[in-house]
């Protein structure tokens, strides 16, 4: 047997995680994904008003604030039967992309940047010939030597301090970082950029939504910001929206391609099979086929099989979770009986993650999925984005099945989504224009209904279910993208993607496993979410029908 | 404050875009946020253009949703990285840091035990107390096991949102986990910053609070900063005259919606709800919710997620 590896916590990502893996050979020949947190926010919600769900069930997450909020507003929508206006419409996707933006902006500079990019050997670099690599990567407005001398320096204040604070015990200097100084200055500056800019991307969510994160403009029928449908909001949100769009082309894509260039054997490292993406950004009423963003799932990495993907397939499987044995069930069918023991990762249970099925089997969901899904949909800008980066880095379609693919994937659609938010600002101004103002469509809270609302958010595939009766809520399940990712395994013993991604990687020092959390970081986990579900001690059994 | 040190300190907030005079403006808002005189705005500018020791902070986490730090770090004024790098020394915090597993593990061990008295606890989320703290685990510690034995260390401990405060989201109703706040489960006294995410400059403001004046603020009896939490919201809202005159919104998406009026009979908390969200605002003042149409929750007092709702039903 190799040596066992232990990392928990998993920092820079959301919620708590822990990993473990076998290393034999310098390779990992297995690997544990566990959930170490639960706080139960489904049997909080039971018994409550249908219309307080999407308020509480944004709490999963602050990281990702909005995604819930959304998927629960569409869920209790379709639940109660009501259509909502075009401009709600429109903002909730203007709204939605802009969490895009930032989400993915932030993942690559904040939680995952770090894994490639070796802040002290900024201290050695060159501040000129950083000038001089930056001028060549991209047009961004800051540079020049003096710039990149004053990011140095400010490091090498913080350095000889002796107050390292967020940096200190990183692996630095580990054989594994391969970029030059030039090109660990010219990413730890534009690291700091980024975090200046992150701050003002936010501040789009909230102009329509009052605040960011936990935004408080969504209501079943519609959204509240009736009173910012006003030239100087929108063109508000218009520059804020050209500004991290510029960013995005000018920086993140030419620093993702820059890194990439140093790292292209990630290519044929931290690859799964299977992919799935319910789709979003509609436009128009019609889901999914109104859809920007197309639904549909791809089996063994076959992209001419592309099918639809259909929400009666998933399944969830308890074998390996903190739960009394049971065959894996649908959410709506779901039965769960909860059981908290030991973390037993050899033959036990070891996660408080359920390990969600398509028709048996795991599915990665998040940006790679999406770009292979859009790509096999044909849908033009993905299709041109992802050829144009492929040939740019010279690696073939199958290196997109990677670590580096998936972290190639969420800088593409970053780009491809923030460029068609303009139009839909422009549809917003028209309609205004035309005098028309609807923002809220009025509705009766009915005795019973069921509903779902399925979205794809930064991390990935998000589903909502909920049950009324008597005007309360009866049930609420939801299945989110990083038990998708990180769940561990099911009854067959079939391996979640996180971890099927995490064998064969590469690990030259157990002690410093850096390989580890690359692959980790590039699902961008976010445990909070994940963690929800039901409770582990009072044994109750929670059956829901099927719609 | 020495004047080349101004100078050289405003020459550099200029080659990030800010100008003296943008500064002077936040420094100034800060200080009549913290309730000091105008005569200390100097002093406050002090604190971001000559740090002295930055102060360590220990920032953990526990049950919650990170919605607290976000807030914090998507705050322009002052810059993130000017908070990470030049203003405070944060020794630990998860969703930042470098290290990660025993590395991680092994820089907060270190930083209690260096700074043991000195340092700023910060806590966001709140501690399972139900079944041994099973609920939640850092590297095998339950939280409940990791609060104990650091935050007695600290010099201060700050708790930052709903959850740290008073158990937050997951200590509703019927509280599977035995979710507590971080006074509640230790029996310790603690700086609440209330709200589910609070506005970053209420801590902003209590940290410089501290750095300037050496003390913490003055806190209410739910442990709560008067300085950010002493008026109700509907004390300070700019529709208050539509409520006045009985002018009311009552269905979302109306001409009285458009129109800006009172959302009481919409289920806003404001009444009941202390906190300074309609002066401070979110976002670098961008906006707040009853600004967008919508009717406060009542998200800065206890256990607001079972007493607050159903949210739009009238108070």
């Amino acid at each position: 047997m190799g040596q066992r590896v232990t990392i928990d916590p998993i920092t820079r990502i959301e919620g708590h995680l822990r990993i473990e893996v076998e290393v034999e050979g310098g390779k990992v020949v297995d690997a544990w994904s566990s959930a170490q947190m639960f706080r139960g926010i489904e049997i909080i919600l039971q018994g409550r008003d249908p219309r307080d769900a999407p308020l509480f069930t944004q709490r999963s997450c602050g990281v990702c604030t909005y995604v819930h909020y959304l998927s629960s507003v569409r869920a209790v929508e379709a639940a109660v039967g009501v259509k909502i206006p075009e401009n709600a419409r429109i903002i909730r996707n203007l709204l939605h992309g802009a969490q895009f933006q930032h989400d993915h902006i932030v993942h690559f500079y904040h939680l995952h940047a770090l894994d490639w990019v070796d802040v002290v050997s900024a201290l050695k670099a060159d501040p000129a010939k950083t000038a001089v690599l930056a001028d060549n990567v991209s047009d961004s407005p800051m540079g020049g030597t003096d710039y990149f001398k004053q990011v140095q320096q400010r490091l090498q204040t913080f350095v000889d301090s002796g107050q390292l604070g967020p940096l200190n015990n990183g692996y630095w200097g580990h054989p594994a970082y391969r970029l030059p100084p030039e090109a660990n200055l010219m990413a730890s500056a534009h690291y700091i950029e980024a975090l200046r800019l992150q701050a003002k991307t936010a501040r789009m969510h909230a102009i329509f939504g009052a605040k960011n994160p936990h935004l408080q403009t969504l209501v079943v029928g519609g959204v509240t910001s009736i009173k910012d449908l006003n030239p100087e909001r929108i063109m508000k949100f218009l520059s804020l929206w050209r500004e991290t769009q510029d960013f995005v082309e000018k920086v993140y894509i030419p620093d993702l391609l820059a890194v990439a260039s140093f790292y292209k054997d990630w290519g044929a490292i931290g690859g799964t099979s299977n992919f799935l993406s319910w789709g979003d950004l509609p436009q128009g009423e019609t889901e999914p086929d109104s859809h920007y963003l197309p639904r549909g799932v791809i089996m063994k990495r076959d992209l001419a099989g592309l099918k639809m993907a259909d929400q009666e397939k998933v399944a969830e499987d308890v074998v390996r979770a903190w739960y009394e044995k049971g065959s894996a069930k649908h959410p709506f069918k779901g039965e769960t009986k909860p059981q908290h023991g030991d973390y037993k990762p050899d033959d036990g249970k070891y996660s408080w993650f359920k390990a969600p099925r398509y028709e048996g089997e795991p599915c990665e969901v998040g940006p790679l999925a999406r770009a292979l899904v859009s790509y096999a949909s044909g849908v033009k800008e993905f299709k041109e984005v992802i050829d144009g980066v492929l040939k740019k880095l010279d690696i073939p379609v199958d290196a997109l099945y990677s670590t580096l693919g998936r972290t190639a994937a969420r800088g593409i659609e970053t780009l491809v989504i923030g460029q068609k938010m303009e139009g839909w600002i422009m549809e917003l101004v028209e309609n205004i224009k035309k005098g028309d103002t609807r923002t809220y469509q009025s509705w009766e809270m009915p005795d019973k209904g069921m509903g779902y609302g399925l979205n794809d958010v930064a991390r990935g595939a998000l589903g909502h279910w909920i049950e009324i009766e008597d005007k309360k809520i009866k049930n609420y399940q939801y299945v989110v993208p990083s038990t998708w990712n990180l769940g561990p395994r099911c009854e067959k013993g079939k391996l979640g993607p996180v971890e099927e991604a995490l064998i064969g990687t590469p690990v030259a020092d157990p002690k410093r496993p850096i390989e580890v959390l690359r692959t980790v970081h590039s699902f961008d986990p976010c445990i909070a979410c994940g963690v929800h579900v039901i409770d582990p001690h009072s044994n109750e059994v929670y059956k829901i029908r099927a719609l | 404050m020495e004047q080349d040190k101004y100078n050289k300190f405003f020459e550099k907030l200029e080659s990030y875009g800010v100008s003296r005079r943008q500064f002077m403006k936040y420094c100034t808002f800060l200080t009549a946020t913290m309730g000091l005189s105008s005569s200390m705005v100097n002093d406050v500018a002090e604190v971001f253009a000559s740090p002295k020791q930055r102060p360590p902070v220990v920032w953990l986490h526990f049950g919650e949703c990170t919605g607290c730090s976000e807030a914090l770090l998507r705050s322009s004024y002052p810059f993130p990285d000017r908070l990470i790098l030049d203003i405070l020394s944060i020794e630990y915090h998860e969703t930042i840091m470098a290290a990660a597993g025993h590395q991680a593990e092994e820089n907060l061990h270190n930083a209690i035990k260096k700074y043991e008295g000195q340092f700023i606890c910060v806590v966001e989320g709140a501690i399972a107390t139900k079944y041994n703290g099973a609920y939640g685990k850092i590297g095998g510690r339950t939280f409940l096991e990791i609060a104990q034995e650091v935050c007695p260390k600290a010099a201060a401990v700050i708790c930052i949102g709903a959850c740290a405060c008073f158990g937050g989201i997951q200590a509703a109703k019927p509280n599977p986990g035995g979710y507590k706040g971080v006074g509640d489960a230790l029996g310790i006294k603690t700086v609440n910053l209330a709200g589910c995410p609070p506005n970053p400059v209420n801590f902003v403001g209590t940290v410089v609070n501290y750095l300037l004046l050496g003390k913490l603020p003055a806190l209410d009896e739910k442990g709560r900063p008067v300085f950010a939490y002493g008026q109700t919201i509907h004390d300070q809202c700019p529709r208050r005259s539509y409520f006045e005159m009985g002018e009311f919104v009552e269905e979302f998406g109306s001409e009285e919606a458009a129109l800006g009026y009172c959302l009481y009979k919409m289920g806003c908390r404001g009444p009941e709800t202390y906190n300074n969200c309609p002066i401070a605002k979110f976002n670098d003042g961008t906006n707040w919710p009853v600004e967008a149409g919508h009717p406060c929750i009542g998200c800065s007092e206890p256990d607001f997620w079972d007493q607050m709702t159903p949210f739009f039903e009238e108070l």
